[in-house]
């Protein structure tokens, strides 16, 4: 173990071929050839032409690429395409109503709160809201639901009004 | 990122003979640490074998009155199980002090266990680092032993004059905090067949062998994690001290344990996190607390105990008063009322 690990001599022996991959992308069934190391991130922003969701650390640590996995809120940074053929994977560019095209309550709640300045953070936001209403474990307090948020950080700023337009849309829903 | 080869094995025999056949392979389960070292170069294998599609992605009663953890469960869909809540709630409670909802919805209890230290030398492959240089990934040392450790161990690293071995490194788990504290077993199958692992044994401290987080042997797979009968569902609390209130690395984590009879402590458990290679646990500080009423008079020969032998590097000095603080805060608050996270 210790001697094999040469930079040189870890490079795989035959550079692996792209590979047919076929995802489930805002309610459609999309087909691309993909290298294993493509990250979901880079397949939607890249392959897939979804630029909404955003790249930021590329590490796990701001959010910004949050999307939505069977309904559950993830870093697609830190998860690979190919691991997802039997998923079905959720962009803020498949929030909104397809037959109608109104908002998703969340994104109008955004707008109408003000909830950005400069708006890069805002997919992976809303995403990450979506995301949490679906897990069922917050309750309409402002505490929770930062701590619930955490793992969307906004640099601009906006969280006071990130929270207001995540509680008005709760107090909707009651 | 490297190019590596990708497989989905169809069984766990598979991942066995397919993970003991080449050192350069990789486990993928949820990726959120794996996949973050591959980007910065730290790891570097040759193949990645994804193995969500095999069959440990429940949790279930065992025979014993314990619960048994599939290895492929979410860290979320763990805190958050109702069984887990009820019997477990420090477990429940030290899994949502860690990392952020996106994250916990990705990474598993199996991966968990193999999360790498956050210490940033080890981070960059241009800095000495004995983990990494192992692997011919960068020269060997310990940059940190000497450079900037804030967030370094204070207790069993290894700190050799010649810096052949040395290694100040943290473990950085929550989950694995509380785990320990609970007497958690590792199941594991490898090219040798089953085999069970305390978590006690489970990580381990760097000494001659930095490079070594644990004493799993080449092959083996992580299957489940068992959970014995004992909860300590009425006394606990996990105290997570850190940079920010959320979603950062503890400096200091500590999760207790107590049994009470009355006033009076019937059984004790203490974990310690950020301090060492791994969750630090001595049972002869434990066993100073029983028979005991709780007071800070009481507990300070308890923290004593636990924090013998450490010591700082220069910046993270701090961390032994800290850790001293937080044992006798957490003890304290175990026996009064029913501690969440703070």
């Amino acid at each position: 173990m210790l001697t094999e690990t040469l930079p040189v001599a870890n490079a795989p022996d035959a550079l692996p071929a792209t590979r047919p991959i076929e995802l489930t992308i805002n309610g459609k069934k999309r087909q691309f050839r993909l290298a294993p190391w493509t990250t979901l991130l880079d397949a939607l922003r890249e392959y897939a032409n979804l630029t909404g969701t955003k790249k930021g650390c590329d590490h796990g640590q701001c959010g910004a690429c949050t999307v939505l996995i069977d309904g559950k809120r993830v870093n697609a940074c830190l998860t690979l395409a190919v691991m997802h053929e039997d998923h079905t994977i959720t962009t803020i560019e498949g929030l909104a109503d397809s037959a109608t095209g109104q908002f998703h309550p969340l994104q109008q709640a955004f707008i109408d709160h003000d909830a950005f300045q400069c708006g890069y953070c805002t997919p992976g936001q809303i995403c990450s809201a979506v995301g949490m209403l679906n897990e069922g474990k917050v309750e309409n307090k402002a505490d929770q639901i930062r701590e619930l948020m955490s793992g969307n950080l906004c640099r601009c700023g906006a969280y006071p009004h990130i929270v207001d337009a995540i509680q008005e849309v709760m107090n909707k829903d009651r | 990122m490297n190019p590596f080869a990708y497989s989905r094995p169809a069984s766990l025999a598979d991942t066995v003979n397919e993970l003991a056949g080449s050192s350069r392979s990789r486990i993928i389960a949820g990726g959120t640490n794996l996949i973050d070292l591959m980007k910065e170069n730290v790891e570097r294998p040759a193949q990645l074998i994804d193995i969500n599609r095999l069959p440990f992605s429940t949790i279930d009663e065992l025979p014993d009155g314990g619960l048994r953890l599939g290895a492929l469960v979410t860290n979320a869909d763990t805190a958050y199980h109702p069984l887990v809540e009820q019997r477990y709630p420090l477990l429940s409670q030290t899994i949502l002090a860690g990392a952020s909802p996106q994250l916990r919805n990705m990474a598993t209890n199996g991966g968990n266990l193999f999360q790498r230290t956050r210490c940033y030398y080890f981070y960059d492959t241009s800095m000495p680092c004995n983990k990494r240089a192992a692997t011919n990934n960068g020269p060997g040392g310990c940059a940190a032993y000497g450079g900037y450790n804030r967030i370094h161990a204070i207790l069993g690293t290894t700190d050799d004059t010649n810096g052949q071995s040395s290694c100040v490194a943290t473990y950085p788990s929550d989950m694995a905090v509380a785990l320990t504290a609970l007497d958690a077993v590792v199941q594991v199958t490898g090219p040798n067949g089953d085999r069970s692992i305390p978590m006690a044994d489970f990580h381990r401290l760097p000494g001659a062998e930095p490079w070594r987080d644990n004493t799993t042997q080449p092959g083996e797979v992580v299957t489940a994690i068992d959970l014995p009968t004992r909860g300590f569902p009425d006394h606990y609390t996990y105290i997570k001290v850190r940079d920010r209130s959320s979603y950062a690395f503890a400096l200091v984590s500590v999760a207790v344990g107590l049994e009470m009879d009355g006033d009076v402590v019937r059984d004790a458990r203490i974990a310690l996190g950020g301090v060492a290679h791994k969750p630090w646990r001595k049972s002869e500080a434990e066993q100073l607390l029983i028979g005991k009423t709780l007071s800070p008079e009481t507990i300070r020969p308890v923290a004593d105990a636990l924090l013998a032998g450490a010591r700082g590097y220069g910046h993270n000095d701090f961390k032994i008063e800290l850790a001293h603080r937080a044992i006798i805060r957490a003890v304290l608050k175990s026996g009064l009322d029913n501690g969440a996270v703070e």
